[in-house]
């Protein structure tokens, strides 16, 4: 790679394996912290964890609806349940679940979503959620949470464990560049950036920060000063930080592996219009459905990756 | 809390059906019928049952825990816990009312003393029971979880759910006990969804099923839920078929569909208050 990269890596891995670890190690530090899996331990990465705290953790077969009640009845009695399966199942499957039960009643429950979005791959559009950030943001009380790589997973892991509130923590099983520092500090809701610049803001979540990062360089040798930040915590949005670089850039471009509808873009489009009206340009998923694909064919096929980050960018600039 | 004589929960159960009926027609909303049909088994359980403290605690660590899975008992719950010293019974008369914390159906929300779950949405209470048994069960607290569910909830996949889950853990600090008093919104269970034969459905997914024919005899109710006790920690989940007649208590109410969700007028009010001893003093 000839690019001047501000973040580099030497190691790829999944975020879900950041999350088992972070999971594990959360379980050591306390031990209210319980698992629920429905039948997906080791795509989840949940496997460690179970073999340390056989008696803390709950296979529940495949039935999310009922694994959502249990991690609710657990809650509150004074657990702290980590209930894993697949994005998809994590949200749409138990929607109602999670509405009554986990938000509505105020439940200590940390859902714990892996393979989501396109970047899940082959297994095709069936298990490619790419809408449960807009429902799970849509909920009042509930903590939207969705992770870069590897250290940033664990890290959100652990913070998670420590917060007391139901959280939606979003994650993947792509390997993927580790370009976060291991045993960062993660503060829920606390935007980070990543790379200053001057003439656009690239808010990026979850995988789609490393192309942000790609991006940014290949902005640079053109003359073009990107600002990247790091929207990890969907909800609580870091209005603030949104606000405050706008301000300076004048322009921005949103980027998420999720549809246009119901995402993060649309988050800091309702934050930008209220306050700052600037130009805003969306990457991410135009209502439609994936298909089955490498994550690398599907983020450029859906315009997901960094050459269309930087397309946006573009746009954002000539508008403003 | 001190056991009372039949008779004197009795006078509670008639007291708990005027409740039940001056909130719904108070607000022309609610359901009357499911509530009257289970004012044995709420007083049973509230009154006779339950170590439980009504100086609320929401992780209600060594208490036997009370789960209603049919959110739309409201009225008979709320009006259950006031008289046991939840929250004053004057409270009841905010039922349903704007900034009360008497929601339409319970919800933890507006922090209602004796409620730890929002239920409304059909079918998730066994889940949660199981939950919060599971946890006792991991902090060797001995105290029991029961939960009640309609008949016509059955018909919600999530119960089946937690039905297995319950016999594969050997669940057995839970009793659930079903309203089984064959009316949904819609009409006879029969006729809607047929259940067909609950007893050997529970049996076949593991459970301990005892039957309480006469569910609206209150000494019949104790002793079911007595048997029920005795059964649990013997490794399987304790199902009771509590066999009630919806609208009980009320000549014109009983045994129909039709006041499943719609509330006495005036004039019905009047006639169904004249059939129902005020024992301990209206709200």
């Amino acid at each position: 790679m000839s690019l001047d990269l501000k973040y580099t890596y030497t190691e790829k891995k999944d975020t879900r394996s950041g999350f088992g670890d972070g999971f594990l190690e959360a379980g050591r530090k306390n031990p209210n912290v319980v698992g629920l899996c429905a039948d997906l331990i080791g795509s989840l990465k949940m496997g460690d964890f179970q073999k340390e705290f056989p008696d803390r953790f709950f296979q529940t077969g495949i039935a999310e609806a009922n694994m959502i009640g249990l991690a609710a009845g657990m809650a509150l009695g004074g657990k702290i349940p980590f209930a894993g399966t697949f994005a998809n199942f994590a949200t749409g499957r138990v929607y109602d679940q999670i509405r009554q039960s986990v938000a509505y009643s105020d439940k200590n429950v940390k859902i714990c979503a892996s393979h989501a979005g396109l970047t899940l791959g082959e297994d095709g559009a069936t298990h490619q959620i790419l809408e449960d950030l807009g429902m799970m943001k849509m909920l009042p009380h509930m903590t939207v949470i969705n992770p870069c790589d590897y250290n940033q997973t664990k890290a959100a892991t652990l913070a998670i464990a420590e917060y007391e509130g139901p959280v939606y923590l979003r994650f993947g099983r792509p390997s993927w560049p580790i370009f976060t520092p291991a045993n960062q500090k993660f503060e829920i809701g606390k935007a980070w950036k990543m790379i200053d610049g001057k003439d656009v803001t690239i808010f990026a979540t979850g995988h789609l920060v490393w192309e942000a990062v790609v991006a940014e360089a290949m902005l640079r040798e053109e003359g073009i000063h990107a600002e990247v930040i790091n929207i990890h915590t969907i909800k609580p949005l870091d209005t603030e930080a949104i606000l405050e670089s706008v301000k300076k850039t004048g322009c921005a471009v949103s980027a998420e592996e999720h549809q246009l509808n119901g995402g993060l873009g649309d988050s800091i489009a309702q934050t930008l219009i209220r306050h700052n009206p600037a130009p805003l340009e969306y990457v991410g998923v135009n209502d439609s459905f994936g298909e089955s694909g490498t994550p690398t064919q599907l983020l450029e096929k859906y315009g997901l990756n960094a050459e269309n980050i930087v397309k946006a960018a573009k746009r954002a600039l000539a508008r403003k | 809390m001190k056991k009372q004589s039949l008779p004197e929960l009795q006078k509670i159960c008639s007291q708990l059906r005027r409740d039940v009926l001056r909130m719904v027609h108070a607000v022309q909303s609610g359901h009357p019928g499911a509530p009257l049909g289970c004012a044995e088994y709420f007083v049973a359980l509230y009154f006779d049952q339950l170590h439980h403290n009504p100086d609320f605690q929401m992780n209600g660590k060594g208490e036997d825990l009370f789960f209603l899975s049919n959110g739309h008992l409201s009225a008979g719950w709320y009006s259950v816990l006031a008289r046991s010293g939840y929250f004053p019974v004057a409270e009841l008369k905010t039922f349903r009312k704007l900034n009360s914390r008497l929601q339409g159906h319970p919800a933890t929300h507006e922090h209602l003393p004796g409620i730890r779950i929002a239920s409304g949405s059909l079918g998730q209470g066994l889940s949660v029971a199981l939950g919060v048994a599971q946890t006792k069960k991991l902090d060797k607290d001995n105290s029991l979880v029961h939960i009640l569910m309609g008949d016509g909830e059955l018909q919600e996949g999530q119960v089946w759910e937690a039905a297995m889950y319950a016999a594969h853990y050997g669940m057995d600090n839970v009793i659930a006990t079903v309203d089984y008093n064959g009316q949904q919104i819609d009409g006879p269970t029969v006729k809607i969804m047929d259940l067909k034969n609950l007893k050997s459905k529970w049996e076949a997914f593991g459970w301990e099923v005892i039957e309480t024919k006469e569910g609206n005899d209150l000494a019949a109710v104790i002793a079911g839920l007595e048997k029920a006790k005795s059964l649990t920690r013997k490794g399987k989940p304790i199902l009771n078929l509590l066999y009630t007649e919806m609208g009980y208590g009320v000549d014109f109410m009983v045994g129909t569909h039709k006041w499943h969700g719609s509330p006495p007028n005036d004039e019905q009010l009047a006639l169904a208050l004249g059939q129902l001893e005020e024992t301990l003093g209206d709200y």
